[in-house]
């Protein structure tokens, strides 16, 4: 091949077959490894709706998204729970490097309500995550949803139940969550860019997937006293 | 055309007009006029006695609102305000924009104003007071253009001014000619220090307003007003003054309220809380706008009042060197929007509270409480609202147990044993065992 057709090979809006599709816009590191490599952009997408299909709760859902969660906070990014169905417990999010200051709860009245709310949210800039956990989805909703999710920079993140999985969606970004006995299994149900067989197998860790966080580069030991400043 | 409108104020037992209105004016009615000729020529003239003290409050509320462009604001009863400008040119780009804002802000506010710049103060009320719109920025011109003044201008008792005309001083610069011995025999020392300050020999101490902690601003609106859109252009030039009151005193407000005036309707209250103090203009009025819009009018408004009773110092978060974070100034925003339409409770921040009763060791809480450190144990994501019952037989546990054991002072006592549990279905779930009567609860799921 010619080093000019590669160099049109390379325009982010060419697509080949036989490779993920290039993300559009910025993603965030999931933090497993094993799962970036098969996400389009090597991580979530911002700027984008995922969903996530559950087969039950308590399985690890909130831990395979802790890591990105903690690296929003990180980024000193606010994020927003839309109707979760329990608690978010404090301690433990916290525990988990995630900033309580800039994670908004909101417990809408109605379904309606909620809708509203993730669409604000989504859409405000403000949220570099929203998740929410939403009944009653249309064409409509979805894609309200979405363009908020565009304008907004935002990864969405909705949860449902596994039944959805025949439904269609104007998700980018489509999981269905499975508990084994050898960790949790994602299933991509669609992604931008082929398809993919087999599930993803992650070990949580045992310890509610807090990292141990990385000790500072000793050569760049100015930077935590800086940090400590930064957040006052 | 507005109906012809005059002002009219008590001198004895007689009345006479002290401003008007252009419609009263193209009618014939001239200031110094006696009231009862006025009325005969405009015979549908609305006649408004004069309202010193709501004089002052307008004058108060126009230096809160110059309070927007510096911090030395100060009262020249009753229609003039100092405003030194010297240090904050750079800040408003210059001079000639800072002159054109400000007229522009004052056009919108309703007012008609002389606006006059010199190197001192007095300088600069004389010229405002002669009408001649100029900026003297050069101490060494002053004496030029003060001089063509006339003495009447001056802060002088009529008898000093009358007696200075008979010795055919007319203008300053004449005055200034004479010789300050014989002048100061003549009419004591005041005239001349007064002279002396506004050329800049003699230093002036002048007291900079400081507007009181809590705001309240009536504005009766010119018409009935329906609309909210009107409401809100009304309230805006209210905001302004509570602007520039808010940087003067260095400080914000987390909560305002918009009384609405009906005639023989009780009144509307309007309320705009925020998740932190703020004096940002645009977020006050973001919100006040989304709060109108789903607030019913009962009916027309002629009257609107805005309250801010609780003014709180602010401290302005210093700027991060490496990481903006205006970011996090519009999760607030957001926060607020939601909470216009699903309510304060609906909307919330969580914390960690230092409670060992796992169901009191969280708490809604505001944007930026401090919220204490969590401790080391292990602790699911999710926790249930209320313990639910389940079966020993289904659980398979896997860590534990760790002995929660406290409360007994408050009734709500907790004895248990807490234990890390997979459940049948793969979930993993945090269970406890009530150590009075032995029964098993799921309390949380490590989701």
């Amino acid at each position: 091949m010619n080093a000019s057709l590669d160099l049109v090979l390379q325009h982010p809006g060419i697509w080949r077959g036989d490779q993920l599709a290039q993300a559009t816009g910025e993603t965030l590191s999931t933090g497993f490894a094993e799962l970036d490599e098969q996400l389009p952009g090597g991580g979530w997408a911002r700027g984008a709706l995922t969903e996530i299909l559950l087969e039950r709760e308590g399985i690890g859902e909130l831990r395979l998204l802790l890591p990105a969660l903690a690296s929003v906070s990180k980024q000193s990014e606010w994020q927003a729970w839309v109707s979760p169905p329990h608690v978010p417990y404090a301690p433990a999010l916290s525990g988990a490097g995630v900033n309580l200051k800039q994670l908004l709860v909101a417990r809408p009245q109605t379904p309606a309500d909620a809708w509203w709310t993730t669409e604000q949210a989504l859409r405000s800039g403000a949220c570099s995550a929203v998740l929410a956990w939403l009944s009653a989805p249309d064409e409509k909703r979805m894609r309200r949803l979405q363009l908020g999710a565009e304008t907004g920079h935002a990864w969405g993140v909705l949860f449902r139940s596994a039944n959805a999985a025949q439904e269609r969606s104007t998700a980018s970004l489509r999981l269905r969550l499975e508990a084994t006995s050898n960790g949790l299994a994602v299933h991509i149900l669609k992604r931008r860019g082929g398809q993919v067989n087999k599930p993803v197998l992650l070990s949580l860790h045992q310890n509610n997937g807090v990292r141990q966080a990385r000790p500072p580069a000793p050569s760049l030991s100015v930077v935590p006293t800086l940090r400590a400043v930064s957040r006052n | 055309m507005p109906e012809p409108v005059a002002v009219i104020e008590r001198h004895g037992n007689r009345s006479r007009v002290k401003a008007c209105n252009e419609a009263a004016d193209a009618g014939g009615v001239r200031v110094g006029m006696p009231v009862s000729a006025a009325q005969a020529l405009l015979t549908n003239l609305v006649v408004r006695s004069r309202d010193m003290a709501a004089e002052q409050e307008s004058l108060e509320g126009l230096a809160s609102w110059a309070g927007n462009y510096t911090p030395a604001v100060s009262l020249q009863p009753p229609d003039g305000l100092l405003i030194e400008i010297g240090s904050c040119l750079r800040l408003h780009r210059g001079f000639k924009n800072l002159i054109a804002q400000m007229r522009h802000g004052l056009n919108e506010m309703g007012y008609s104003a002389s606006l006059a710049c010199a190197t001192t103060p007095h300088a600069a009320w004389l010229l405002a007071l002669a009408g001649q719109e100029v900026a003297i920025r050069d101490p060494a011109k002053l004496e030029t253009v003060l001089g063509e003044l006339s003495v009447r201008l001056l802060d002088q008792s009529q008898d000093t001014l009358a007696s200075l005309e008979m010795l055919g001083a007319h203008t300053l610069g004449e005055c200034l000619s004479f010789p300050r011995a014989g002048m100061a025999r003549r009419f004591g020392q005041s005239l001349l220090d007064e002279m002396d300050r506004a050329l800049g020999r003699l230093p002036e101490a002048r007291e900079f307003f400081l507007p009181p902690p809590s705001f309240t601003r009536r504005l009766e609106l010119p018409s009935l007003v329906n609309e909210s859109e009107a409401l809100l252009f009304a309230s805006r030039l209210l905001l302004l003054e509570l602007e520039g009151c808010l940087n003067l005193r260095q400080a914000g407000v987390q909560e305002f309220e918009l009384v609405c005036h009906h005639e023989d309707m009780p009144e509307t209250v309007v309320k705009v809380g925020f998740a932190q103090p703020t004096r940002a203009l645009e977020r006050m009025l973001l919100l006040l706008r989304e709060t109108l819009g789903r607030t019913r009018l009962c009916a027309p408004v002629h009257t609107i009042v805005l309250n801010a009773s609780r003014i709180q110092e602010i401290e302005l978060a210093n700027l991060d060197l490496f990481q903006d974070n205006a970011e996090a100034g519009d999760g607030n925003l957001l926060l607020e929007r939601l909470r216009i339409r699903l309510g304060k409770e609906a909307v919330f921040n969580i914390a960690p509270a230092a409670d060992h009763r796992p169901e009191l060791a969280w708490r809604p809480c505001e944007a930026g409480d401090e919220s204490k450190p969590a401790g080391k144990q292990q602790r699911p994501l999710w926790l249930l609202p209320k313990p639910m019952p389940c079966r020993k037989e289904r659980l398979e546990l896997q860590s534990g147990p760790e002995r929660i054991e406290s409360g007994w002072w408050d009734g709500m006592d907790v004895v248990r044993d807490y234990y890390v549990a997979q459940g049948r279905n793969g979930s993993r779930l945090w269970v406890f065992r009530e150590r009075s009567s032995g029964a098993w609860f799921v309390h949380g799921l490590f989701a």
